[in-house]
């Protein structure tokens, strides 16, 4: 009798990576991946030094020599947008992986527990809402200076919100469900049934938020060092290149458009990707 | 709202002690004598208990005299009753602009659903969600004011019509990520609203297209819509921080920041409260608003 190994054709075939067959999501993973390596390996790919200056070539637009043209100061802006690259995905990644952690958490202990806790945040977000989200983050620089660490700190204060809110959301339809009381009835622990199984049903909501905050916190940041307040010259960041480029901005438009164009793009790239994943992780769940 | 904007007064309240160092050394700077410093810690009201000055702040937000300005050297209520109109026509400008722009491409796309005109809607305004708004203003100064000449590439003018023609572009850049949001927020509603049973039960009724279209499908989607529209007006005001300065226009959004750098802590505190007591008031209208359109929400 002949017996079939593993799937069959057809099984096979439905079993091709589904995310495939959708161009967007596509596009924004080639998009993400390029920013990624441009920020892990600037020097392989930058032809000048970010920072050193040339007196003698300021000004210049763009040419087979400096690509992007070169800044007031003769610095090469290709080379300055390409190690800028590291510094904005930092700002993006950071500025979402540590609301998602601490605010996830507390959505999930607010949600399950309830009482004070929950009160608290509730208390909290409708507070800190009733401020714009740029005042919120610029006043909060202003207590604590310029610079990048501070950036930080003022996107991680106002980030964990959300995720606190998403999260704490999704926990209250579930709490009461059939099997989280199963899981009750069963003696387990609360730890193991808020990590092992209410995290993994209340995350997708709080993963696919985390897709377009990433490009929210990278769009916030950079207009932080364009207004001057955020990364310092002559640190390479885009936002930081841009505002430098504006007071030239009559004659020389390059200093402003390229810096502006890398972040569009890479905010266009991470929001097909949270599109994408939204739509994929929509028809999975039917 | 009440109890909000209380504690929302603490908060401001506490900018200026929760910076470190003293706030009289970083208005003066490091070269200030010490006596200078000692005698602005004690102009500032600083050295009195914090209940005793935050009574004395709580005394200042009812009389409305807020102080003077250390930069303008006015009266911080003047420099905001100066301001502030230019931000309030900059956010409604940019309001309008997006509900023209995204109510009827949001209705099209969510008609066409999936349909070619619905797939460029859709992506278009995922790019225009991802641009930073300050890049686009710059890009638009370029072309429209600086290559074209139609318009002015920044600051202020004195009379009405030049000062219309001034906010043009800044409300254009402004209202970009708002009427992608809007745009795709419509979309979305319009297609669930289409497949409910009460719009098959209104057309089955014999209602024209047209009237379907505008009480029974479009009321229904603006409810949503109003809903992010109140968000999307709190984020512009906030957005007229970075717009403001990028097209050099006199609102409270350029004075924030201006503020911000110059130390000027007196006005720090009472743009950020007025910042504050703008998104309660436009979410309170909101609430009004909602009443207007679901008939079965009371106030």
């Amino acid at each position: 009798m002949k017996r079939y190994h593993g799937a069959s054709p057809l099984e096979r075939k439905r079993s091709m990576p589904a995310w495939l067959t959708k161009p967007s999501l596509v596009v924004g993973v080639v998009i993400v991946v390029a920013v990624i390596i441009l920020a892990l390996f600037p020097q392989l790919i930058a032809t000048y030094d970010p920072i050193a200056t040339n007196t003698l070539a300021s000004n210049q637009p763009p040419s087979a020599e400096h690509w992007f043209g070169t800044d007031f100061y003769g610095r090469n802006i290709f080379s300055r947008v390409i190690w800028g690259t590291r510094i904005d995905l930092l700002i993006g990644v950071l500025g979402v992986v540590i609301p998602f952690i601490i605010g996830g958490l507390i959505g999930l202990l607010a949600g399950y527990y309830g009482g004070v806790l929950d009160s608290l945040l509730m208390r909290i977000t409708d507070i800190m809402m009733a401020f714009p989200f740029t005042i919120l983050v610029i006043t909060i620089m202003a207590i604590l200076g310029q610079g990048l660490i501070n950036l930080f700190i003022a996107l991680w204060l106002v980030g964990w919100m959300s995720y606190a809110k998403l999260v704490r959301s999704e926990v209250l339809v579930l709490k009461d469900s059939e099997f989280i009381q199963a899981a009750r009835v069963a003696g387990f622990s609360d730890a193991r049934i808020l990590f092992r199984h209410l995290l993994p049903n209340v995350i997708s909501s709080a993963v696919v938020f985390a897709a377009s905050d990433v490009v929210m916190c990278m769009l916030t940041g950079a207009s932080m060092s364009f207004l001057g307040l955020g990364v310092q010259p002559p640190t390479p960041e885009w936002g930081s290149i841009l505002n430098e480029g504006r007071t030239f901005i009559t004659f020389a438009w390059w200093e402003t458009f390229f810096p502006g164009l890398f972040l569009a793009v890479s905010g266009v790239g991470f929001s097909l990707l949270g599109d994408g994943l939204t739509d994929f992780l929509r028809t999975k769940g039917r | 709202m009440i109890p909000v904007l209380f504690v929302v007064t603490i908060l401001v309240f506490s900018i200026i002690r929760f910076i470190p160092g003293e706030p009289a050394r970083l208005i003066l700077g490091e070269k200030a004598t010490e006596q200078a410093v000692a005698a602005l810690t004690e102009k500032l009201g600083l050295n009195e208990p914090l209940l005793t000055q935050y009574f004395l702040f709580l005394k200042q937000i009812f009389t409305l005299d807020f102080g003077n300005s250390f930069t303008y050297q006015m009266p911080v209520s003047e420099l905001l009753a100066s301001r502030f109109p230019v931000t309030l026509a900059l956010t409604l400008m940019s309001t309008v602009i997006s509900l023209v722009i995204s109510l009827p491409l949001g209705y099209f796309a969510g008609v066409h659903k999936d349909k070619l005109g619905d797939q460029v809607v859709r992506t278009t305004s995922l790019v225009a969600i991802s641009m930073p708004s300050f890049w686009v203003g710059l890009l638009l100064m370029i072309v429209f004011a600086l290559k074209l000449k139609w318009l002015p590439a920044g600051g202020w003018a004195d009379t009405l019509p030049e000062q219309f023609r001034c906010l043009i572009l800044p409300a254009i850049t402004q209202s970009l990520m708002t009427s992608a949001l809007l745009l795709r927020n419509t979309r979305n509603s319009v297609v669930d609203i289409t497949r409910m049973d009460y719009v098959d039960f209104a057309r089955s009724k014999g209602i024209s297209a047209g009237e379907v279209r505008s009480r029974h499908v479009m009321r229904n989607a603006m409810i949503s819509t109003v809903t992010l529209l109140s968000m999307r007006m709190a984020a512009m005001l906030g957005g007229s921080v970075i717009i403001e300065t990028v097209f050099s226009i006199p609102g409270i959004g350029k004075l924030a920041s201006e503020a911000i750098f110059g130390r000027d802590y007196a006005v720090v505190q009472f743009v950020v409260l007025l910042f504050a007591v703008l998104v309660l008031v436009i979410n309170l209208i909101t609430d009004i608003l909602y009443s207007f359109l679901d008939p079965r929400v009371n106030l």
